[in-house]
């Protein structure tokens, strides 16, 4: 089964970083984090004591919204030339294949987040300990961003306007992780991140079923 | 060659609210070669899928043994791949032995291809290239959705040798088309006569 699999995970990892088919790779949604980075303190004004207590809430915003722009080509491409219907045929589940996809999807847009989230912090003028719980919450918050993206993205293979479909379903399903991971930054809200965890957990773990079940739905 | 067949028992097809043919059994032998015929809309490909296991059938079962290949509209190769990487993907996914296996036993006109980004392959082309990985998984059933569109004469031959040399080698292979098959040992079911 690993050895299957192997293969796979190269081909999903190659496809979600380097942008193929049509797909934007890993650099547009890093571009787009840091572009929201960069273009809030110009609406706001360069008032450090601000920017360094709102930061942290953009750079969350900017994360989920980072989230969500490879939703469209994460699973509806491999639906549609046929490869879902080629490892249903070769005894891969579903649910195993959306697990290998998460991880991929995870490493192809979490970790350059993560690197670029310092570069973020220097905008925002957000200090030193700031900065380290912002990545501690990214680390634990972005698996469940990614479960839900590619969960999104497996419900709505092969609708019509299913991009703008995407977009507007995942964002209601990202709101928890985006309280608990911005509200870890308060004063004394470091238990945010235990919540954060969890709620990456659970999105973690409906994700292969619910994704899973809906590709097999749509090949009635 | 391992043991294969398929046994498809009282099997009916719904799409939408039609019931498009319904009391349909078939089996299919090592050696054997089945050719469902019919008119556009019949419901052969539903038919290919629901023997693949992609699609439940309305009523009736499938029993499988060994695996299947399956090559239908969609191609499975990556697009910007050249052909030959987009064929070895599959072939490490089957955990072909080596990299030359990629390349099937069967002649498909491929070779001159092989750093073709597959995107830029004609009809026809991509038709030989999906057989090809159909021929090169080593799958003893081979289900072959309209395998003969876009080919032209000479390759239309060939690609029937193909699928009468797995037939020889112990392998079973069911076509869907609408076009007549030259085959030796072929049993032809139409679905027509299955109509509801």
């Amino acid at each position: 089964m690993t050895g299957r699999l192997w293969p796979i995970f190269l081909r999903d990892l190659a496809l979600l970083t380097r942008g193929a088919q049509g797909r934007g790779g890993a650099v547009l949604p890093l571009l787009f984090f840091l572009a929201v980075a960069m273009l809030f303190p110009f609406a706001v004004g360069p008032d450090a004591r601000l920017l360094a207590r709102t930061g942290a809430g953009v750079i969350w915003v900017a994360a989920l919204l980072a989230a969500i722009l490879p939703l469209d080509r994460l699973v509806e491409p491999d639906v549609e030339a046929g490869f879902f219907d080629q490892w249903a045929l070769r005894g891969l589940s579903e649910e195993v294949l959306l697990m290998v996809r998460i991880l991929a999807h995870w490493i192809s847009f979490a970790v350059p987040l993560m690197l670029a989230a310092p570069l973020s912090a220097g905008l925002l003028s957000l200090d030193g300990p700031q900065l380290l719980t912002v990545e501690i919450g990214l680390l634990l918050g972005t698996p469940g961003l990614a479960a839900i993206g590619v969960t999104i993205a497996a419900l709505t293979a092969g609708m019509r306007a299913g991009a703008a479909l995407g977009g507007l379903l995942a964002i209601p399903m990202a709101v928890p992780l985006l309280i608990f991971g911005a509200g870890s930054l308060q004063p004394g809200g470091e238990g945010g991140l235990a919540l954060l965890a969890a709620c990456s957990l659970v999105a973690l773990a409906i994700a292969p079923f619910a994704g899973g079940a809906a590709i097999r739905a749509g090949r009635e | 060659m391992q043991e294969c067949g398929l046994v498809a028992t009282d099997i009916a097809c719904r799409r939408g609210d039609r019931i498009l043919f319904r009391g349909l059994s078939l089996t299919l032998g090592a050696g054997e070669a089945i050719h469902l015929a019919g008119p556009n809309g019949i419901g052969k490909s539903s038919l290919i899928r629901i023997l693949a296991g992609l699609l439940r059938p309305f009523t009736g079962h499938v029993e499988r043994r060994g695996r299947l290949a399956l090559a239908d509209e969609r191609l499975a190769l990556d697009g910007h791949q050249p052909l030959e990487k987009a064929l070895a993907f599959w072939a490490r996914v089957d955990r072909a032995q080596d990299a030359q296996s990629a390349i099937p036993a069967f002649d498909f006109g491929l070779a001159d291809l092989l750093d073709v980004p597959v995107r830029y392959l004609s009809t026809g082309q991509r038709k030989r290239a999906a057989l090809a990985r159909v021929a090169a998984s080593d799958a003893p059933v081979w289900l072959l959705d309209e395998p003969l569109n876009g080919l032209d004469t000479h390759w239309a031959d060939r690609v029937q040798a193909a699928i009468a040399a797995h037939c020889t080698g112990g392998g079973a292979v069911i076509v869907a088309s609408h076009q007549p098959l030259a085959l030796p040992a072929l049993k032809t079911i139409r679905l027509l006569d299955f109509q509801a």
